[in-house]
């Protein structure tokens, strides 16, 4: 593998039958927040090709510990300690090294530190709920935190989220630029969630449900969860003429 | 989806998106909305210094929803070249093309401070007009949405560009410019109604 790969001639266009569709009047909130026009295509220029890198000396010793980096001195989140980790590849299977990921969520409790979250789940003084990594040379990431409580929200007349993480990720080209949500297998609210809903394809469900990984759990300290994203593929400039899918 | 029984051509498929949902600042500006001590300061923060060539510009605007009201909760990020035309990946001490703005909780109004972008060349060697790419995400918005500014004041270098050149809908054009007074430009973004501006699929 390259330090330097080779410039991005195009990325894979985007299958939005596979993505949620703008408008699910089911999540109330895309009514009037969805696009009604088509959207305007146009093949790849520089201005989607490129994008912001990032270095791992912009990270900090803690910033993919969300148990410890709010947590007071000697103290840590409360909770259900585990590990999320996986692959950040491409559509044609290839790692996508040197990614930064961030991730938020609610805490244990399925609480949020915003003051817009009124549920009456307690804050955790310890638990800020927000981290960030950058994967390694093989795509690969992992961070520490603890399992998020689900919570009702102001949709239907009692609609729960599942429990998930956030995951804002960037690509090599700001048109990967992507933000999805992790969810936990065997979550019975994952099925009855009107934004999960916004998917149409059981399978792509299922490409956000993380699956417990025995083999990555630590023995008396923390469950591990694999999940792996996903970015658009590319073209790159090199090989624009020919067919494998360098 | 053809039905085709042929195994797929290729081993995965894109990780659907979700919204970014009501607390999208949490993860991305946490200092701005009162979680403090986690990162010195939020990414994406600053994109100019003392160092940093070219015509300095502030840009600010709101994103409106179908019913006229500005969203509150928006998360706006902008990628763009320097003032030579030249996209940088690593951020430099003199400029830095990618930044965020959370809309502000009161007014919805996000704001940049930046440089006016030079031309970057399109495939077949033309220019493109100056311009800032744009991605929105919200409570509401399924997948994020990716849209341009282009500049007033600089009709004719946007009369030729190519990707403005896409829109068949000439009225809709207008949808994609900022007017300012070269110093400050501003910009609403309407996703919805007469005035809906122009999202791309990239
Ligand atoms: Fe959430």
């Amino acid at each position: 593998m390259s330090a330097n790969p080779p410039p991005i001639a195009g990325f894979f266009p985007r299958d939005r039958t596979w993505h949620p569709k703008a408008l699910t009047p089911d999540y109330k909130t895309s009514v009037l927040r969805s696009p009604a026009r088509p959207l305007v295509a146009f093949g790849n220029t520089l201005s989607e090709t490129t994008g912001p890198a990032f270095g791992h000396d912009m990270l900090g010793p803690l910033d993919n510990d969300l148990t410890l980096n709010f947590a007071r001195p000697g103290m840590s989140a409360i909770g259900e300690r585990i590990i999320v980790g996986g692959r950040v590849l491409d559509e044609a299977g290839r790692p996508v090294p040197n990614v930064l990921i961030e991730f938020w969520q609610a805490n244990a409790g399925g609480r949020y530190r915003h003051k817009k979250d009124g549920y009456l789940a307690p804050l955790d003084p310890d638990f800020g709920g927000c981290g960030r990594t950058i994967s390694d040379d093989k795509g690969g990431y992992h961070f520490r935190t603890v399992r998020p409580g689900p919570y009702p929200w102001p949709n239907g007349p009692n609609d729960w989220r599942p429990a998930h993480i956030h995951f804002s990720v960037f690509g090599h080209g700001f048109a990967q630029r992507l933000i999805t949500q992790m969810y936990f297998e065997g979550d019975p609210l994952i099925a009855r969630c009107p934004i999960v809903r916004t998917i149409n394809d059981p399978k792509a469900i299922a490409q956000l449900t993380a699956r417990l990984d025995m083999n990555a759990s630590v023995p008396m300290d923390a469950l591990a969860y694999r999940f792996d994203i996903v970015l658009r593929g590319s073209r790159s400039t090199l090989f624009d003429n020919r067919m494998e899918g360098n | 989806m053809t039905g085709s029984t042929l195994p797929p051509l290729y081993p995965f498929r894109e990780s659907p998106s979700q919204t970014a949902g009501p607390y999208v600042h949490i993860g991305l500006t946490p200092n701005v909305c009162g979680i403090t001590g986690v990162y010195a300061a939020d990414l994406g923060a600053t994109m100019v210094s003392a160092t940093t060539k070219g015509q300095r510009i502030t840009l600010e605007g709101r994103i409106i929803d179908g019913s006229g009201a500005p969203l509150k909760d928006a998360l706006v990020e902008i990628w763009q070249a320097d003032a030579d035309g030249v996209y940088h990946a690593r951020a430099t001490e003199a400029f830095c093309g990618w930044a965020r703005s959370a809309a502000d909780p009161d007014t919805g109004v996000f704001r940049f401070e930046t440089v006016k972008p030079g031309r970057v060349p399109f495939p077949d060697g033309r220019l493109q007009a100056p311009h800032i790419n744009v991605w929105i995400v919200a409570r509401g918005i399924n997948l994020g949405l990716n849209t341009r500014i282009y500049f007033a004041d600089e009709a004719e270098a946007n009369e030729a560009d190519p990707v403005l050149g896409r829109i068949e809908h000439r009225d809709r054009v207008a949808t994609l410019i900022a007017s300012g007074d070269g110093q400050t430009y501003c910009h609403d973004i309407h996703l919805q109604g007469p005035q809906e501006t122009v999202f791309f699929d990239i």
